[in-house]
């Protein structure tokens, strides 16, 4: 079915039926992954523009692949090598690109709304690869792209959104497109990390890891972004780590079978030890691999949308 | 309504099929290096049903896979309609065998055009046939079948619909005719 969408800016309010035939349009983009020659020439003749105004490895070169597999011709910005460097805004960066005949923007902008100040600015497609602390939907399409491959479902499962809440915008994406799908979501961190009335979006709050571990069947473990941080949350390193770092041993005790999910990049042995990092919990680099299909799918189907 | 002429019917249909598996079985000299490839969705089911016709006459289970040729389409461009992917479902390594490609009609040829791009991007098969339960003219691509289950001529405003009962509930070919006054 065709998206009701014309850019995807964010799974709030994005409809169950979108977020179903995403994830569904993605198992054919999986499939594609695995032949020998991982390309297929559907948006051929599609201009697409990565416009990064903040820094990204695995988003970017996930949306570059798999733009590159569906043949779309692709071009790269990033901000520190460009005329924002000279005073140009936003909004002149992007209908200057637009002149130049593109059909769709990616986009990563530490400011929140950039992707939807652009939506009104230029008529190209929009798909939002993070837009601050507020929302990165791609990110969460692929948690529930490979939930949904693990579990078979998203409908009743548990699912428990760990660390630094406040300044994730993989958390508020999450929670979004979770509750929409009729999965069960908490959140667990230490209070200074955790929005007031976040129990408004419908979410449960731990404060203890354990208590967490106990009620999931995942844990969705977020990277402590020291660089959103512009004040002191909480006292120490290793202080979070002793409170709410995901050890084997927290595991072990807790005697049950959790699933371990992280949206990269790993603070090893802070959020997350080592030991769990590649164990038989841990989904990470399923993730990876399911992004690129997943961005396949939402790319295919914005691109050739009527 | 339009008036729909049914061509084909169940006798015939099981007749066709059986026909088209022994010209299938007699020209490679058995079934040994073959595997089917239908294209989705009523490909898939006719594919189904020649495997199921070979297994019976030479008592071997041959290997089957489906193709979903959206992505290789050729209007996606047009935007008319965005279709579902269904998928495809290949199973097996193509490289050095030999493919009987089926799909139930062939018409202007693009679609088999669409289906031979994307088998050689999954490998380098020996040879790749061309099976279609109804063949009706009208080719804008210089591709011909191997395998005919049935020449219908028709006219450019007719349709042909060939029903399977997995999806259908019957087995038949019909010629739908347009409405007076339509295009």
């Amino acid at each position: 079915m065709p998206l009701n969408c014309k850019h995807l800016l964010g799974l709030e309010g994005m409809q169950k039926e979108d977020i179903n035939s995403i994830l569904d349009t993605a198992t054919s983009f999986r499939e594609v992954l695995d032949r020998p020659i991982k390309k297929v020439p559907t948006l051929q003749g599609k201009t697409i523009v990565n416009l990064f105004f903040e820094s990204s490895t695995r988003t970017r070169i996930s949306f570059e692949l798999a733009e590159r597999r569906l043949s779309a011709d692709v071009v790269n910005f990033s901000a520190d090598s460009s005329s924002v460097k000279k005073g140009e805004t936003l909004k002149d960066t992007a209908r200057n690109i637009e002149a130049m005949k593109i059909d769709m923007v990616v986009i990563r902008h530490s400011a929140p709304g950039a992707p939807h100040f652009l939506s009104n600015v230029i008529n190209s497609v929009i798909i939002n690869a993070g837009d601050g602390s507020h929302e990165h939907p791609t990110q969460a399409l692929l948690d529930m792209y490979t939930i949904r491959e693990k579990f078979g479902k998203l409908d009743n499962l548990k699912i428990c959104i760990v660390g630094d809440i406040s300044h994730s915008r993989v958390a508020l994406s999450n929670i979004y497109g979770l509750k929409t799908m009729g999965a069960e979501v908490a959140v667990c961190g230490p209070a200074t990390l955790i929005p007031r009335y976040i129990e408004k979006l419908g979410v449960t709050v731990f404060h203890k890891i354990d208590d967490a571990i106990q009620w999931a069947d995942i844990l969705n473990v977020l990277r402590i972004q020291l660089e959103r941080q512009d004040r002191v949350f909480f006292p120490s390193l290793q202080e979070y780590r002793k409170y709410f770092g995901i050890t084997k041993e927290r595991l072990l005790k807790s005697g049950r079978d959790v699933t371990i999910m992280h949206p990269g990049p790993i603070n090893r042995d802070v959020e997350l030890s080592a030991d769990v990092a590649d164990s038989k919990y841990s989904l990470i680099l399923q993730q990876v691999l399911n992004g690129v299909a997943v961005r396949m799918a939402v790319l295919y189907l914005l691109g050739t949308r009527s | 309504m339009p008036a729909s002429t049914k061509i084909i019917d169940q006798k015939d249909f099981d007749r066709t099929l059986a026909r088209l598996s022994h010209e299938i079985l007699e020209k490679n000299k058995g079934a040994g290096n073959l595997v089917l490839v239908g294209i989705r969705t009523r490909g898939e089911f006719v594919a189904k049903r020649i495997a199921k016709k070979i297994k019976e006459i030479e008592n071997r289970e041959i290997k089957i896979g489906f193709l979903d040729i959206t992505l290789y389409r050729d209007d996606l461009r047009d935007k008319l309609n965005q279709p579902i992917l269904k998928g495809t479902e290949i199973p097996f390594d193509v490289s050095g065998r030999d493919i009987i490609l089926i799909d139930d009609v062939l018409f202007t040829g693009r679609t088999v055009r669409a289906a031979l791009d994307e088998l050689v991007d999954l490998g380098r098969p020996a040879s790749i046939q061309l099976a279609v339960f109804v063949d009706r003219g009208h080719r804008e691509l210089p591709i011909r079948a191997d395998y005919v289950g049935k020449n219908i001529p028709t006219s450019l405003n007719e349709k042909v619909k060939v029903c399977i009962k997995e999806i259908d509930g019957e087995d038949a070919v019909y010629i739908i005719e347009p409405k007076k006054g339509d295009k």
